[in-house]
């Protein structure tokens, strides 16, 4: 399937300046053919509008757009072999389930429509609703149809817009792993945007994260989570303690040496620094750190809050200089702390990350879920 | 001790409540009976009466007021049904886009283009259709607007046409078919835009992206998707449209001549000057049933009762 698809879609500069405001800026970036590519960022930041033009349904202000060899910058939305499911489903109310899987189809005067579209149908499991109408169907049902309804056409890219924003967490759940066996069935590129970190970890093969009509990092879902990039990225996909030091001595044995505010040395590893910068946050996931001393880097402080979620137990905890680190110890069955104990948070040597302290240390962190 | 409760308080309380949707019904109902249905049957009864004014009707059963009506008057009830079409049609035409544009396209000039729709209403309907008398009239709007464009052979040109065709003299507008059919365009023009705009304004717009996203181009998507989702707002704009239109004469004595009566015309003059009421009121049920067929085969064409 690989060596005879359409290739990967490239975005080259790519900018869309609207009236007031630039909601995506340069962009470059390439998906390979047959990948699951999540754009990732809060509301606002452009990730839609990079969508919509792929799709076709705005035309970038400068840059190209190719699948492959073909530029499809200046093509119409129906002169591309792209699909789109929207946010709002956007199913024909007027036409029944198979008329609205057939559309595209039909469109193209494809005359084996018919198979063509039960099956479509069948593969989201919906086969039985072909003859109802969109209004008789649960919002759930209603995604899937519109997904095969993009489906069926076999596009080059397929594009996904939120669309499971309307779901119920629990069905959201279902859809997602749903989503990534069709795609790993029919092999086709699928983006999706979305604002929700753990949906886009979930899923995808590569994740880029945008804030602010621009890409914040491009990467795999565990290296966006482990080496973030910036203090956005770290702040936006889960939690990070973030803590300001300077670098200390030169490294050794692939070990460097880092001092926080308080004078107490941290070890780092060396690969993680950034050259050429002393100024520092060094990023600590909160699962990461561990309460007690068997770790190789050591911060006392105190518990100031404790609250329980069951699987785990998430504390704050307050460093002699008043930066307060969040915890989240694994309910092991060591039993709770009480706040105003006397602790040692530790943790070991490179599991950390390292950003320039330049950086806005709240970038990201704000941002609610919508 | 739940059986009591079951059985006590609440019958007394259905009892009273039975009766209060036909209380509240009750006034709609006597002013239904009283205008609507008793004037109709009395209309039908009329239609079979054989009798006069001076002396008294009696009813006969004579269908034969029928047969008379239908053969001497049948080319006025075609030129109605024809004229009133014609108007339907041309207030689609241009309702539609009308109604798109104040629905999508207007912004916050929404509500002021509606009050212009809405506000030839504040003028009386009589005076309205004599304006069109000084539009269309020789020496008229028209013909100065077009003198002042340079456009008059473009006037006498379609003048001509029109006395070609046999709809007119060949040297003015007023007085021909086309006066007719333009002002019952004019006046109906709001019955058409109105339910348009209700329907259109309700429309999704990203269907249109979604169909144009499935290869659909913009002639396709408004072919598949937008016109068939406007179908009710169609529907009730060219009823409210074509049924006034049909049995209406006020367009037609002023704006037409001799060769432009409509039925609505002949039913008048039955009525108030020649005072063959049996005539008249057959025409009457003549037009009527004929209209409802018209309108039934339509709406069962339309499909409109597919829609959600």
């Amino acid at each position: 399937m690989a060596d005879h698809g359409p290739g990967d879609l490239r975005l080259t500069e790519v900018t869309k300046s609207f009236e007031r405001f630039t909601a995506v800026d340069d962009i470059s970036l390439t998906i390979p053919q047959g990948s699951f590519f999540a754009l990732l960022g809060p509301s606002g930041c452009g990730k839609t509008t990079t969508l919509r033009m792929v799709a076709g349904l705005e035309q970038p202000t400068r840059g190209s757009i190719h699948i492959g060899d073909v530029d499809v910058t200046a093509l119409k939305p129906y002169q591309r072999n792209v699909n789109t499911v929207f946010q709002s489903y956007a199913l024909f109310p007027h036409l029944n389930i198979i008329d609205n899987v057939a559309f595209g189809l039909r469109q193209r005067k494809d005359a084996d429509w018919k198979r063509k579209a039960q099956e479509a149908l069948d593969l989201v499991e919906l086969g039985h609703t072909a003859r109802k109408r969109p209004p008789q169907l649960s919002g759930g049902m209603q995604q899937r149809v519109a997904l095969a309804r993009a489906l069926v056409n076999r596009p080059d890219v397929l594009l996904l817009d939120e669309p499971l924003g309307a779901l119920d967490l629990k069905l959201r759940r279902q859809m997602q792993i749903e989503l990534k066996r069709i795609q790993s069935e029919v092999g086709l590129t699928f983006i999706h945007v979305t604002h929700d970190q753990e949906e886009a970890m979930t899923m995808a093969d590569t994740i880029a994260v945008m804030n602010a009509g621009r890409i914040e990092q491009l990467a795999d879902p565990t290296t966006l989570y482990e080496k973030p990039a910036s203090t956005f990225v770290a702040n936006f996909l889960g939690q990070s303690n973030l803590l300001p030091a300077q670098v200390a001595g030169d490294p050794t044995d692939g070990l460097a040496t880092v001092r926080t505010q308080d004078g107490d040395d941290l070890v780092v590893a060396a690969e993680h620094l950034p050259a050429g910068i002393r100024e520092v946050w060094v990023g600590v996931r909160p699962e990461k750190l561990r309460l007690g001393g068997d770790g190789r880097n050591q911060l006392r402080g105190v518990v100031t809050d404790a609250s329980f979620t069951g699987v785990a137990t998430q504390y704050l905890v307050r460093l002699p200089w008043d930066k307060e680190v969040v915890v989240v110890q694994q309910n092991d069955g060591s039993g709770k702390l009480p706040v105003g104990e006397n602790v040692t948070v530790s943790w070991e040597a490179g599991q950390e990350f390292i950003l320039d302290q330049r950086q806005d240390a709240d970038a990201g962190a704000e941002i609610d879920d919508e | 001790m739940s059986e009591a409760l079951a059985t006590g308080g609440p019958p007394a309380r259905r009892a009273r409540r039975n009766w209060v949707p036909y209380a509240l019904l009750a006034p709609g109902l006597l002013w239904l009976i009283v205008f609507f249905a008793v004037p109709t049957l009395s209309l039908v009864s009329q239609s079979l009466q054989t009798g006069d004014v001076y002396n008294g009707y009696v009813l006969t059963w004579n269908v034969q007021t029928y047969v008379d009506a239908l053969s001497t008057y049948w080319p006025q009830m075609v030129r109605s049904l024809v004229y009133a079409g014609l108007a339907t049609v041309f207030t689609l035409l241009l309702g539609y886009p009308l109604a798109w544009f104040i629905a999508h396209r207007s912004g916050r000039f929404k509500n002021v283009l509606l009050v212009l729709v809405v506000a030839p209403f504040f003028t009386s309907f009589l005076i309205r259709t004599l304006a069109w008398q000084t539009i269309l009239g020789n020496g008229g709007l028209l013909e100065s607007t077009m003198s002042w464009l340079h456009l008059t052979w473009l006037l006498h040109g379609f003048e001509s046409f029109l006395g070609l065709v046999n709809l007119g003299t060949g040297n003015q507008l007023l007085y021909t078919p086309f006066a007719v059919v333009s002002g019952l365009t004019y006046n109906f023009l709001p019955f058409m835009v109105l339910p348009l705009y209700a329907n259109i304004e309700r429309l999704d717009l990203r269907l249109v992206e979604a169909a144009s996203d499935l290869y659909a181009t913009p002639f396709h998507a408004f072919r598949r998707v937008i016109w068939p989702l406007s179908l009710p707002g169609v529907v009730a704009g060219t009823l409210l449209t074509f049924i006034p239109a049909a049995g209406d004469y006020i367009n037609s004595v002023l704006l037409g001549s001799t060769q432009t009566v409509m039925i609505g015309q002949v039913i008048d003059s039955q009525f108030l000057r020649v005072l063959n009421y049996p005539l008249a009121a057959a025409l009457s049920v003549v037009l009527m049933a004929v209209i409802i067929g018209l309108v039934m085969a339509y709406v069962r064409r339309a499909g409109t009762e597919e829609l959600v």
